[in-house]
C-alpha cells in the first residue's frame, strides 16, 4: 500500500524471503526453501545453546556465565513448582527450552543490527511459528491427561460444584474455553510481537518523511517521534520479555490441568 | 459508502478495543500495586495471577489489533 507512494511500508520487515533454495524445492507441494524465518530460528538456537553450554560446567562455585544459566533454570524450575506442585517436575526441560527459545527470539529480533546492514528477523511474530509452539504446548497437555486420566480427563468439562440444572450449559462452555486455548496461546505472542515492530516502523516513518520535508517539521514533527521510537525500544524489551513469560505461565498452568485435573 | 473508505472506518473503531484493553491492563497493575502496598508480605506470590490477568485483558486488545490488521490488509 504505502510502498507505492515512496514512503516506508510497515509490513514489508515481516516479508519472507529464500535464502537459498528455490520454489523447485518442495516437499508434497509445500516449499522448503531455507528463509530468512528459519536462518533467524537456528541463530536463536545455536545462540541458546551457546548460553546453556556456557553453564553446564557443574562448578561448585558458580561462576558469572553458570550463576546466570541456573537462575534461569531456577525461575522455571520455581514456575513449575509453583504452578503444577511436585508433578511438574518432569516439564523443565520443555517449558525451559520454550521461554528461552522465545525470549532469545523476541530479543534477537530487537537488536539494532540495521545499523550494520544485517537485518533481523523476527519469527515469532508469524502465526504459523507461534501457532506450531502452541499446538505442541497443547498436544502435550492432551497426551499427558488422557493418558495419565484415560476417559476421566474430560471431568476437566466439569468444575467441582457445578448446580446440577447448569450441566447441559457449564461443560459446553468450557469445552470452547478449552479449544480456544491453543489460538489464544499462539495468537497473543505473534500479534504482540507484530504490533511492536509495526509501532516501530510507522514512527521511524514519521522521523523519515518529516526529517525530509525540512528542518521545522524535522524539529516539531521528527525528534518528539524519534524520542517516542527509544521509548517504545525500552517497552519493546519488556514486552519481550513478557511476553515469553505468560506463554510459559500459561502452559504450565495448561499442564497443570492435565496433571491435577480441577 | 465507498468499500475501501468502510474498511478503514472499521480499522479505526477497532482502534477503540486497544484503548479499552489500555483501561484493562492498567486496571489489572493498578489493583495489584494498590493491595501489594497493603501487604508487601503477600505481593511476591501472587505474582503470576498477576500475569494471567495481564495476559487475559492484553489477549482482547490484540485481537482488536488482528481485527484492523485483517480489514485493512485481508478484507477484500
Amino acid at each position: 500500500m504505502a510502498a507505492e507512494q515512496g514512503n516506508v511500508d510497515p509490513m514489508h520487515q515481516f516479508t519472507i524471503e529464500p535464502l537459498f533454495g528455490t520454489d523447485h524445492w518442495a516437499i508434497a507441494g509445500h516449499n522448503i526453501a531455507f528463509t530468512n524465518s528459519a536462518l533467524w530460528m537456528l541463530i536463536s538456537t545455536v545462540a541458546l545453546w551457546v548460553f546453556v553450554a556456557g553453564g553446564m560446567k557443574r562448578e561448585l562455585v558458580p561462576g558469572r556465565w553458570q550463576m546466570a544459566v541456573e537462575s534461569m533454570t531456577g525461575f522455571i524450575d520455581s514456575l513449575l513448582a509453583a504452578n503444577v506442585g511436585p508433578n511438574g517436575k518432569k516439564y523443565v526441560p520443555y517449558i525451559f527450552s520454550l521461554f528461552m527459545f522465545i525470549l532469545f527470539a523476541n530479543i534477537l529480533g530487537l537488536l539494532p543490527l540495521g545499523l550494520v546492514g544485517v537485518h533481523p528477523f523476527t519469527f515469532t511474530s508469524h502465526f504459523t511459528v507461534t501457532g506450531v509452539l502452541a499446538i505442541l504446548s497443547f498436544s502435550i497437555v492432551l497426551i499427558v491427561g488422557l493418558a495419565k486420566h484415560k476417559l476421566h480427563f474430560f471431568s476437566l468439562f466439569v468444575p467441582h460444584g457445578t448446580p446440577v440444572w447448569l450441566l447441559w450449559l457449564i461443560p459446553i462452555i468450557e469445552l470452547i474455553s478449552f479449544l480456544v486455548r491453543p489460538f489464544s496461546l499462539a495468537l497473543r505472542l505473534f500479534v504482540a510481537m507484530m504490533a511492536g515492530h509495526v509501532l516501530l516502523e510507522v514512527l521511524s516513518s514519521f522521523v523519515i518523511t518529516s526529517a525530509n520535508s525540512g528542518v521545522l517539521w524535522g524539529t516539531v514533527v521528527g525528534l518528539p517521534s524519534f524520542i517516542l521510537m527509544i521509548a517504545i525500544c525500552a517497552l519493546e524489551i519488556l514486552v519481550a520479555g513478557i511476553q515469553a513469560y505468560v506463554f510459559a505461565l500459561l502452559t504450565s498452568l495448561y499442564l497443570n490441568d492435565a496433571e491435577n485435573l480441577h | 459508502m465507498d468499500a475501501q473508505a468502510a474498511k478503514l472506518i472499521g480499522a479505526g473503531l477497532a482502534a477503540i478495543g486497544a484503548g479499552m484493553a489500555a483501561i484493562g491492563v492498567g486496571n489489572v497493575f493498578g489493583s495489584f500495586l494498590e493491595s501489594a502496598l497493603r501487604n508487601p508480605g503477600a505481593a511476591d506470590g501472587q505474582q503470576g495471577r498477576l500475569f494471567i490477568g495481564f495476559a487475559a485483558a492484553e489477549l482482547l486488545g490484540l485481537l482488536s489489533f488482528v481485527v484492523a490488521m485483517i480489514l485493512i490488509f485481508v478484507a477484500k
